[in-house]
């Protein structure tokens, strides 16, 4: 008995909550104060609280057209991987609570890896459907991976490094015995935001998808149900992704009663989103030897510049 | 295996980056463009032609729909021809409010540029508020003259509105807000790190090049080419008010951007020394509906660069011939320049840095670039005498024919 219910509670937590239903919603919800931000910003009005659900349900309603030069399989499987490595990587990332839902030893690995997946899956999906503006986009998110990926992982890794641990729920845990160490990773903070503004290819970022030059990037083929998956995949990315940063470096407000830290964490992550919004209302986009100029040039010294802080610290605390 | 790497992509005809139909096939290297491929004439209409079917009074509001941003510039040009075939003398006052006119077109245009080029660069909110601002030179204009996009001010002769005091009070209060929201766009574009690394070195054009290619407006002038008609060869007022012709050194995408931010000032100054000096005389003459036999040819400074006009007239009420030359068609050229070993993505914003406006330009001009060097000159008579041979050897023969005709028209 006692069996079932943990099979029925993992079930619960995989698909309701926290895991698919609640990450929609609050894809949709980040989509909206994105969108909305971004709409004010830009002195117009802005789309109504539901427009992101009804662009949902109206994309997943609509034809889908498959190139019949496309590559089928993996043109239909790749928006379902990138969906389900999404989600799949909220699990592994400390949320109102110290410890994750199923935490184990070097999970932080883990969610990096999975957090790379979409991008890959994005790729692939584009390549496959052989259109020439899926294709040249494709390429652009690849080499922009290479690009923002290594100071994401070193400005991460180093906020590890002062928690000594690679488990995410252990560097929680050590950031809450020690309440204001989180601030000495502002540096690698910034340089996280800016990679996550990459990752999800929003503007100064949106290279791969510049709708000017190369229309929609790897989604140009993309269309009906699996377009809409791939919106949703980027919205949920937005929130697991901002949760992450959220968790690795903002790690404060855990010891609180329940309601108060679930408000906290909402907190964050609309305040991370609000980064987000801003960026892409204040900046033109890089072109793409820009940007790879930019992530090795700036990027990458301002990380490990946190390396070597989180390194000193380290010895400091010993 | 060279062209292994290579890949052509079509922009255009049809493409979000276009607002018009036109055809730019790019030869691809990775990012870099190693060739490109201009097609024009998808919005081929056959004004001119149709220009010889109606009288002179319906030419002018066929022509002021060559285009929907310079309307005026089109309709301006081509009265300014005809009046001069039909040796009208325009009324001071008429030719204050066509600068007026003009002035504001320019404003709503290089407003509309600026927002373009803005998503071009994938800068968003420049667009947002660029042309939130225009609203409001739009709203001047639909005061003015009633329309918003095709003014109908100019006639034959004169203009139809005359304009009153409550209006100039109204348009200096807007040009005020204008020059304010300028300034500060001014600003922006001298200190906003993206948008300059967007904009500086892309497209560049250097001053010999902008020579030997004909580029005129405000590509020519970022070039350094001092050339601008409402100096050069003043029409309308613009013998009566004091300017500044702006050049920049730049040659590139970003010096294009500033020469526009700064003639939005100079149109600020243009148009408050018209509204202070608008002398009180009538606003048009009476026109003949006959226009005497003869040619002429009339330039203006649209927007986007030189425009230029030849109406030849029979003595009838209907010209035999229009001839309109967009300043669009004469940029073209400098295009292919610019886009030389550059990355894609400076592509749109290279394209949209003319200003360009294909529906203007396609006229039945055929504008193809090769790499080769082969094009040769064909005289009339040598290109007469090769399509009759060209046409003997189909079959068909037009030897009677020409004896029928060789009495009527002469070569």
């Amino acid at each position: 008995m006692g069996e079932i219910i943990r099979y029925l509670k993992d079930l619960f937590s995989i698909l309701i909550f926290p895991g698919f239903l609640f990450l929609t919603a609050a894809g949709f919800c980040a989509e909206f104060i994105d969108r909305k931000l971004y709409a004010r910003l830009q002195n117009r009005v802005g789309p109504p609280w539901f427009q992101p659900f009804a662009d949902f349900v109206k994309l997943v309603g609509k034809e889908t057209i498959i190139p019949r030069e496309a590559n089928q399989s993996m043109f239909t499987l790749m928006p379902l991987v990138a969906l389900s490595a999404t989600v799949v990587t909220i699990f592994y990332i400390p949320l109102w609570n110290m410890r994750s839902l199923y935490a184990f030893d070097g999970d932080i690995i883990v969610v990096l890896y999975l957090l790379t997946i979409p991008t890959l899956a994005f790729f692939i999906g584009g390549w496959y459907s052989t259109s020439l503006f899926a294709r040249i986009g494709s390429v652009r998110s690849l080499t922009q991976l290479f690009s923002y990926e290594v100071p994401l992982f070193i400005a991460v890794l180093s906020s590890a490094l002062l928690a000594d641990s690679w488990s995410f729920s252990q560097i929680t845990l050590f950031y809450n015995r020690h309440p204001w160490y989180w601030l000495y990773n502002l540096i690698g903070f910034a340089v996280a935001v800016v990679a996550l503004l990459a990752k999800l290819e929003k503007a100064p970022f949106d290279i791969p998808e510049a709708e000017t030059e190369v229309v929609a990037g790897s989604f140009t083929e993309y269309s009906g149900r699996f377009f809409a998956m791939l919106r949703l995949t980027l919205n949920i990315e937005m929130v697991v992704g901002a949760a992450f940063l959220a968790a690795v470096f903002l790690p404060f407000g855990y010891t609180l009663g329940p309601v108060l830290r679930f408000g906290i964490f909402m907190v964050k992550i609309i305040g991370i989103i609000v980064i987000l919004s801003f960026s892409r209302a204040l900046f033109a986009r890089l072109r793409i030897d820009q940007m790879i100029i930019f992530c090795w040039k700036y990027m990458v010294p301002l990380a490990f510049m946190q390396l070597l802080i989180n390194l000193y610290m380290k010895g400091m605390v010993r | 295996m060279a062209h292994a790497h290579k890949f052509k992509i079509p922009i255009g005809p049809q493409h979000p980056a276009l607002k018009e139909p036109a055809s730019f096939s790019v030869a691809l290297k990775g990012e870099k463009i190693k060739g490109v491929d201009v097609r024009l004439g998808y919005n081929h209409r056959g004004i001119e032609k149709a220009c010889e079917e109606r009288t002179y009074i319906q030419d002018l509001y066929l022509i002021e729909r060559i285009c929907g941003i310079c309307s005026h510039a089109h309709s301006t040009c081509f009265v300014q021809a005809v009046e001069e075939l039909a040796g009208l003398i325009v009324p001071a006052r008429a030719l204050y409010i066509r600068t007026l006119v003009a002035e504001l077109e320019r404003i709503h245009s290089h407003y509309l540029w600026l927002g373009v080029a803005g998503h071009e660069i994938g800068f968003d909110t420049l667009l947002m508020y660029t042309w939130r601002d225009r609203e409001v030179v739009m709203d001047i204009l639909a005061l003015l003259t009633g329309n918003r996009v095709n003014y109908g001010i100019n006639t034959i002769g004169g203009v139809r509105r005359d304009i009153d005091k409550t209006q100039i009070i109204d348009v200096l209060a807007a040009i005020d807000t204008l020059e304010e929201r300028t300034k500060y766009y001014i600003e922006i574009g001298t200190q906003e790190t993206t948008l300059i690394k967007r904009l500086s070195g892309v497209g560049v054009l250097s001053h010999e090049e902008a020579v030997h290619l004909g580029a005129v407006g405000p590509t020519g002038r970022a070039s350094a080419v001092d050339r601008d008609v409402r100096r050069d060869d003043p029409y309308a007022a613009y013998d009566k008010v004091s300017f500044e012709v702006i050049t920049d050194t730049h040659g590139d995408v970003y010096g294009r951007t500033l020469v526009r931010l700064k003639e939005l000032m100079q149109a600020y100054s243009i148009i408050r020394q018209i509204l202070t000096n608008l002398p009180d005389t009538p606003i048009a003459v009476k026109a003949p509906r006959t226009v005497k036999a003869g040619e002429a040819i009339s330039r203006y400074e649209a927007p986007r660069g030189e425009d230029m006009h030849y109406v030849k007239s029979n003595g009838t009420d209907k010209p035999e011939r229009v001839k309109v030359r967009a300043p669009t068609l004469a940029n073209m050229k400098a295009v292919k320049q610019m886009l030389k070993d550059r990355y894609l993505a400076d592509m749109p914003i290279v394209i949209a840095a003319i200003d360009p406006c294909f529906s203007c330009t396609d006229r039945l001009v055929s504008l193809e670039y090769t790499d080769k060097n082969d094009d040769e000159i064909i005289e009339w008579g040598k290109l007469r005498a090769y399509s009759i041979q060209w046409y003997k050897q189909r079959g068909v023969d037009f030897s009677k024919l020409n004896k029928r005709f060789a009495s009527k028209v002469v070569w």
